[in-house]
């Protein structure tokens, strides 16, 4: 179907099921119940799965194929938003706008620093994609204030032209009158569940996305790519010039992550220089490496997890762990909370690291690894495997 | 490469399967019939406490959220009661807000607008809260400021010194208790002034973002006022660790002040610098050379130690004051923590409760009944003087703190002595002030959400 053979479109549906159906899939638990706590299927988080979901699929495009690591991507994603909201500042509200603009404006920034970066590949690349993406955190951080508003961040003051701005328009992002942060919800015995335009928004661009992912992983394209990542040297020497697909998978990720930042900013207008720093760039390797490197699936996967950690542990506190285990005796319960305690709230970034190793020893391939694993287990029980890893997917 | 197979019945059934999906969502009713933004319907109220728990201001969010806890204890009738029992208004009975109990949920800002405006969506949205307080950084309260102006609850900034967040970027639904760059200058220029005369030349450091800037150009502007001359401004990233050669030309600059308009990190770094390159030691123009670090907190001060005796600097509170609000938060905050509440822990802990009395005195959570009952509020009791949260830009009026690193510290707490007290006459501006926007700032409309 479309060009897609039957396992990429069996693929292509759990991805659109999933996507479409995250509102009740990611609450599982009633909204009085003390497992709320884990529930992630509020609109702001599940417009994250979705954008880094982008951004990590346009990673992989790069470092999944054609094996270079780029550490500089979150340049892109900070050019991507910024494009935006000097879109509404300038014209109006309407999203349209701003979005093909992130993808171009992210592109001739891609070329510009692919250019020079992929003059040289391995480490040297990565430090050089670094040092660019670390000057324009910079540049927007300070120097460019004037364009980017510095620290503060760039957003939309009622003094700004709007040349575009009707009189009833909504005063928020929104497509074509579809305002981007109204959800509808629905309430089902102890459930609720939350429908957000944004959140279809992305869904629907994520969807379209993996499907373009899906014809440039099966594309000869693709397999060029691939080529570069087994063997350059040997791809030179059959007298094909490696440079231009490299730059051009280059060019790629970077709309990609200039449309995810595009898309930031389209949920939420307002465009930091946080979003570039190296940090970001780091953070969507680690969701590549942990959902599994050139994998379809397993970046949006990696960016899922990443993301539930970095929102869901980081708001449980001591509080809500006394609330879990008061029915333990005083002195029992004050000790299982000290021994959690370093886990939780600002120890989230520990979780994550242990999990993360954990993963990378025991799952080189990343979580979907993991899913293949349990899926031979069931499959064919004669395996003589004794290996029991078991590491749910993330949600 | 692809194969298209059309049909009569092939197109119906996609035709009716897009129809059912694009009236999907009309079919649940859009909004319920709440009046606002997370109305509190059962016996308690969701407050949010959004703090760095990580990164370089990790310290002063840890206390703002004892602080924070506290409030929420003294506002249910738990503990000692706190400065509640010294405060003028007496709306508040010690069973909660409106008879419903006050519960919290807590974040991590990260010190970065777009994790600041995640975390408080993800309580905005998932928790319901009515109210955010906190932020220990000037670029993630204007972020968080906005987010909730959006979003249709009240935001009360914790430790934010620029002068925008109640400037060019003040907001109808946010409140600022702390005071700014601006108050700093007024209050800190006559008593450099009389300390160190009204003819010298100074050089300032200044933190490359906008903090740093509009604190420079309000001490600027304060000490020419003065007589003083600002010999040069040089900008310094604020990823800076060492700021040995940004120290070095100020010896050949002919200046006799260093300004340091660093916080945190950064301060502790740039002062112990230096003291290191012998500045303090040296006379210039036929003057003791001196160095002034604007804004100063009790954690900053623990951390750059021995060098920040007899510097000078400013704070919106200390709890070495002996008036009754003071005194009756320090002893209930030390009886549960330990330790004396640090100035950030004062914002918050005066914020949540000023929050939750005009609740009580507007009867009601809604937003806009809230932002009136605040706005133009005279009180006292809290640790401040008579304070009055200004209508036109929603800020505090109070006096403010010229504070000296002490000379001989009794013990790990008592690094700052309290110098003057700057009458908040002295640091009063017009709200339309040109460092505060001019005339085109406006606060915009309270906006009630839902």
């Amino acid at each position: 179907m479309l060009g897609m053979n039957k396992k990429d479109t069996a693929l292509m549906i759990v991805v659109a099921i999933l996507a479409l159906g995250a509102p009740i899939l990611l609450n599982p638990f009633p909204t009085e119940s003390a497992m709320a706590q884990f529930n992630a299927g509020y609109p702001d988080l599940m417009q994250r799965f979705a954008i880094f979901g982008i951004f990590a699929i346009g990673f992989n495009i790069l470092f999944g194929l054609t094996g270079y690591l780029s550490f500089g991507h979150a340049a892109f994603l900070g050019v991507g938003s910024y494009s935006v909201v000097w879109m509404y500042k300038l014209l109006d509200y309407n999203v349209i706008w701003g979005l093909p603009l992130a993808i171009a404006t992210a592109g001739i920034f891609a070329l510009l620093i692919g250019f020079i970066s992929l003059r040289r590949s391995g480490i040297y690349f990565s430090i050089l994609t670094l040092a660019f993406a670390q000057m324009s955190f910079n540049l927007a951080y300070s120097v460019l204030t004037p364009i980017t508003n510095g620290e503060t961040g760039l957003q939309v003051y009622t003094e700004d032209p709007q040349v575009l701005l009707g009189a009833n328009e909504a005063n928020a992002p929104h497509l074509f009158g579809l305002v981007m942060n109204q959800s509808s919800k629905l309430s089902m015995g102890g459930w609720e569940f939350t429908f957000n335009n944004g959140y279809y928004f992305c869904a629907v661009i994520l969807m379209l996305m993996f499907y373009l992912a899906i014809r440039i992983f099966r594309s000869p394209f693709g397999m060029m790519l691939r080529a570069i990542k087994s063997n350059n040297t040997r791809m030179a020497y059959t007298g094909l010039n490696p440079r231009p697909y490299a730059l051009a998978a280059f060019v790629i990720s970077g709309m990609y992550a200039g449309l995810a930042g595009g898309l930031m900013a389209a949920m939420d207008p307002l465009a930091g220089a946080e979003r570039m720093q190296w940090t970001a760039s780091g953070e969507v390797v680690l969701m590549t490496i942990l959902g599994g490197t050139g994998t379809l699936i397993g970046p949006v996967l990696g960016a899922g997890f990443i993301k539930y950690f970095e929102n869901i542990f980081s708001k449980i506190n001591d509080n809500i762990l006394h609330g879990w285990f008061s029915f333990l005796p005083d002195g029992l319960e004050d000790f299982v909370v000290f021994i959690i305690h370093p886990f939780i709230g600002k120890g989230w970034h520990l979780t994550l690291g242990i999990l993360f190793m954990l993963v990378v020893i025991f799952l080189p391939g990343g979580l979907v690894e993991g899913g293949q694993r349990i899926k031979k287990l069931i499959t064919s029980k004669k395996d003589d495997d004794s290996n029991t890893a078991k590491t749910e997917p993330a949600e | 490469m692809s194969k298209t197979t059309m049909t009569r019945r092939g197109v119906l059934k996609t035709g009716a399967v897009a129809g059912a999906g694009v009236a999907l969502p009309t079919i649940f009713t859009a909004s319920s019939a709440a009046a606002y933004t997370n109305e509190p319907t059962g016996s308690t109220v969701k407050f949010g406490f959004n703090v760095p728990q990580t990164g370089p201001y990790a310290d002063e969010g840890m206390d703002e959220l004892r602080a924070q806890e506290l409030a929420v204890e003294h506002i249910n009738g738990m503990g000692d009661g706190g400065a509640l029992n010294t405060f003028s208004s007496k709306a508040l009975g010690g069973d909660g807000v409106l008879g419903k109990k006050v519960e919290f949920v807590t974040g991590d800002t990260q010190t970065k607008s777009d994790a600041a405006r995640a975390s408080a969506k993800s309580m905005i949205e998932k928790d319901g809260v009515v109210m955010i307080n906190g932020g220990s950084s000037s670029g993630v309260a204007v972020a968080v400021q906005g987010l909730c102006q959006e979003a249709g609850i009240i935001f009360m900034a914790g430790l934010t010194h620029s002068n925008d967040t109640t400037g060019k970027d003040r907001k109808a639904n946010g409140f600022r208790h702390f005071f700014n760059a601006y108050m700093s200058a007024a209050a800190l220029a006559p008593v450099l002034s009389k300390e160190y005369g009204t003819d010298r030349r100074a050089y300032h450091l200044t933190a490359d973002y906008t903090w740093g800037w509009t604190q420079q150009e309000s001490i600027a502007a304060a000490t020419e006022a003065m007589g003083w001359e600002t010999v040069n401004n040089v900008l310094t990233p604020l990823a800076a660790t060492d700021f040995s050669s940004y120290i070095a030309p100020v010896l050949n600059s002919g200046a006799d002040v260093l300004v340091l308009n660093h916080y945190g990190g950064n301060m502790v770094n740039s002062l112990t610098n230096a003291i290191q390159f012998g500045l303090r030691d040296k006379v210039v123009n036929g003057k003791q050379f001196e160095i002034v670090v604007p804004l100063y907190s009790e954690l900053m001060a623990a951390g750059a130690g021995e060098n920040i005796k007899g510097v000078y600097g400013s704070m919106n509170w200390n709890w070495q004051l002996q008036d009754e609000g003071t005194k009756a938060f320090v002893q209930s905050f030390g009886k549960k923590y330990g330790r004396p509440p640090s100035n950030s822990a004062q914002t918050c802990y005066a914020q949540t409760l000023l929050y939750a009395d005009a609740v009580a005195r507007a009867g009601s959570f809604n937003p806009c009944a809230v932002a009136e009952a605040l706005e133009g509020f005279e009180f006292d009791g809290l640790g401040n003087g008579p304070t009055l949260y200004r209508a036109d830009d929603h800020q505090c009026f109070k006096d403010v703190l010229v504070m000296k690193g002490r000379d001989n510290p009794t013990n790990e707490y008592d690094t700052l002595e309290v110098v003057e007290k700057t009458p908040v006459d002295q640091v009063t501006y017009a709200a339309d002030h040109a460092m505060f926007g001019g005339a085109e700032a406006s606060l915009g409309t309270c906006n009630p959400g839902a």
